[in-house]
């Protein structure tokens, strides 16, 4: 009984190509049916390889893969009903466009006439009907994503998946096609998997972000979630937009506890749920670069902050809409605030002066 | 596109970028071919004289000459059946190593493997094939030995197949080499996404890695072809006098110092050898394909 749903289930999936390290380490996950999930992580934390065993084109060491219910593990592509768009898009450069995205209903025996009429309407779907008799090298980046894509979609798969797909087109076409995606995504109205190194790529299409680091999944949730409730140091600091202290739990006092720090009256952090928390414990928080706001010493804090850290200015870095300030807040690491323009040039700053850096105590979150 | 503003010193600059290839061609390639085909217009005296002159009647002799059309005839089925067979083993080969052979400094060893019967000259590789397909050779003893054939293979040797075998030992590698190459620049992941789409291993085969080598093949069979064509040593020696090549033909008129006749031939020959290659590359354009 074959399945239409596009739901995946990773179970303990690891893959080790030398028996000795595991490129993948026991991989839990679960994706819904029509879901855009994005694997983000640096180069080698195993996110394509993760890709690949979902595609078929690599066997799990140990493991399922689950899709729509059926264990997948030893199916072949077409059996699994995944198709994937490999990165540069690795379209057949003897074929003519309309001959590229025809290929798979060729190779499944279909009709001349049948398969170049579906090519033909898919051509039309991702708007290049004017190119179809063009060859893959005559057309340029954005154009080859979307013959890709076509070829991919024409065998109305279950499960798309995409590796690095934006990484070859330049900054704003990146932009231009990562909306193509999304689109074509709820059009087809199938689950994407997209694996890329950008996280604004991640959070801006993904429903579902899973942060990948060494062959481990360290957190996986909605894009708001990832990115504004960092589960520990590496996720907060890989998203980025969080800057990152630690330090050592002086007291704790109901709903908060404060962290011993370069600040003289330490910094108030307000209890998790989930965290417990002990004098002694060696603990890591975030706080947004955008929750931060610089004071001139010596005035009032803004209400709901008890915490500023004397800083002096590193840097600064126009940026449009927000103002960079680079500061020497915590040794050896970085500390940011991203200031609103109109704040910033109500009262500008200038590379070493002395500031004090606070934030509403509410906003500092602990980390794992 | 901007005019340029210096025509002649971009003349200039193109001449020096093409005069070293200009400088050797000239006198060892068109010079000789110019000799030839004025040789070839020539009267003689018989005794190796030529007198200067413009005469088509050694051409009249070589076409009206049933002999002339024997030797294409037999020329032709050389240079197929070793085509045939060069570009079967040699495709199978090169895409062997580059489709197969995962490590790939393994495959330049397999590779380097092939060029080694090249390191004795043409004539040791032929005579070795006298222990292996002579009367008293190997294969017609082990026949002999197995209880097969009662009699031993005469055909194995000094034969039309002798020099077939001769040839394919000797021109695999001009296969392999160009096969080689133009299949080791098929990026895998094509091979992958045809996989992702559905495709057998035939369709794979015959939709993506037979066209992609086309101008491989193309140059491969210009190689053979052209060798085969211009070749009468192996068939000389490989056939044991019994068969004969168009070049052996003119090689005789040499010999018996009938130059012009040997120039008309020789001449001849090189026109169909053009009209075969820019036929082979009318199929294939080899330039547009190695630009790729």
């Amino acid at each position: 009984m074959k399945s239409d749903r596009g739901d995946i289930e990773l179970a303990g999936v690891c893959k080790s190509f030398d028996g000795v390290t595991n490129v993948v380490d026991g991989v839990n996950l679960k994706i819904a049916d029509s879901a855009y999930c994005c694997f983000i992580g640096p180069s080698g934390c195993g996110k394509t390889t993760i890709l690949r065993m979902i595609a078929g084109h690599e066997d799990p060491t140990a493991g399922e893969i689950v899709i729509g219910g059926q264990n997948v593990v030893g199916l072949a592509p077409v059996q699994r009903r995944t198709a994937m768009m490999f990165q540069s898009y690795a379209l057949f450069p003897h074929l003519t466009v309309r001959e590229n995205i025809a290929f798979a209903l060729r190779v499944r025996g279909q009709s001349k006439t049948d398969r170049l009429r579906a090519a033909d309407a898919m051509i039309e779907k991702v708007r290049l009907t004017q190119f179809a008799d063009r060859l893959p090298a005559q057309l340029s980046g954005g154009q080859q994503q979307r013959v890709a894509l076509a070829r991919a979609a024409i065998t109305e798969p279950r499960v798309l998946l995409l590796d690095e797909p934006l990484s070859a087109l330049d900054e704003q076409l990146r932009v231009q096609m990562r909306q193509e995606l999304r689109r074509m995504q709820r059009e087809l109205g199938i689950t994407f998997i997209h694996v890329t190194h950008t996280q604004l790529e991640a959070i801006a299409l993904a429903d579902l972000v899973v942060v990948m680091e060494q062959g481990k999944i360290k957190q996986a949730g909605a894009a708001r979630e990832v990115y504004a409730r960092p589960h520990d140091r590496y996720v907060a600091e890989f998203m980025g937009g969080q800057n990152v202290l630690s330090g050592r739990v002086e007291k704790v006092n109901g709903a908060s506890f404060v962290l011993g720090q370069a600040a003289p009256s330490g910094i108030e952090v307000p209890l998790q749920a989930r965290s417990t928390v002990t004098v002694g414990d060696n603990v890591d928080i975030a706080v947004r670069r955008d929750d931060v706001a610089l004071v001139r010493p010596g005035r009032d804090l803004p209400p709901g902050c008890t915490t500023s850290l004397p800083s002096r200015v590193l840097a600064i870095e126009y940026q449009g809409y927000f103002v960079k300030v680079m500061l020497d807040t915590v040794p050896d690491d970085e500390f940011v605030a991203y200031v609103p323009e109109k704040t910033f040039f109500a009262d500008p700053f200038t590379v070493g002066d002395v500031v004090m850096a606070t934030w509403a105590t509410d906003s500092a979150l602990p980390l794992a | 596109m901007q005019p340029n503003p210096n025509p002649s010193r971009a003349n200039l600059a193109g001449w020096l970028y093409v005069s070293p290839l200009v400088l050797v061609l000239v006198p060892f390639f068109v010079a000789p071919i110019l000799v030839v085909l004025a040789a070839s217009f020539f009267a003689t005296d018989g005794f190796g004289g030529l007198t200067p002159g413009f005469t088509f009647s050694n051409y009249i002799e070589v076409l009206n000459a049933a002999l002339t059309f024997k030797l294409y005839l037999a020329t032709m089925k050389f240079t197929m059946l070793t085509w045939v067979f060069t570009l079967i083993i040699g495709f199978c080969v090169a895409y062997f190593l580059v489709f197969h052979v995962r490590n790939q400094l393994l495959a330049i060893g397999l590779f380097l493997l092939c060029t080694v019967p090249f390191w004795t000259s043409n004539i040791i590789r032929m005579i070795s094939w006298i222990p292996l397909l002579g009367k008293e050779g190997l294969i017609n003893q082990a026949l002999l030995a197995t209880g097969i054939i009662r009699q031993p293979l005469e055909v194995l040797l000094f034969s039309d197949l002798a020099v077939v075998i001769a040839y394919v030992h000797q021109l695999t590698i001009f296969m392999i080499v160009p096969i080689f190459n133009s299949m080791a620049r098929i990026d895998k992941k094509l091979i992958e996404a045809a996989i992702d789409t559905g495709a057998s291993r035939l369709d794979i085969m015959r939709l993506i890695v037979v066209p992609m080598s086309k101008s491989g093949i193309a140059l491969g069979t210009i190689f053979v072809v052209s060798i085969v064509m211009g070749d009468f040593f192996v068939v000389k020696v490989m056939s044991g006098g019994g068969s004969a090549s168009v070049v052996s033909a003119f090689y005789e008129d040499v010999g018996v110092l009938q130059y012009p006749t040997a120039a008309a031939s020789a001449v001849l020959l090189t026109l169909v050898l053009v009209a075969i290659v820019s036929l082979i590359l009318r199929t294939v354009d080899i330039r547009q394909e190695i630009t790729r």
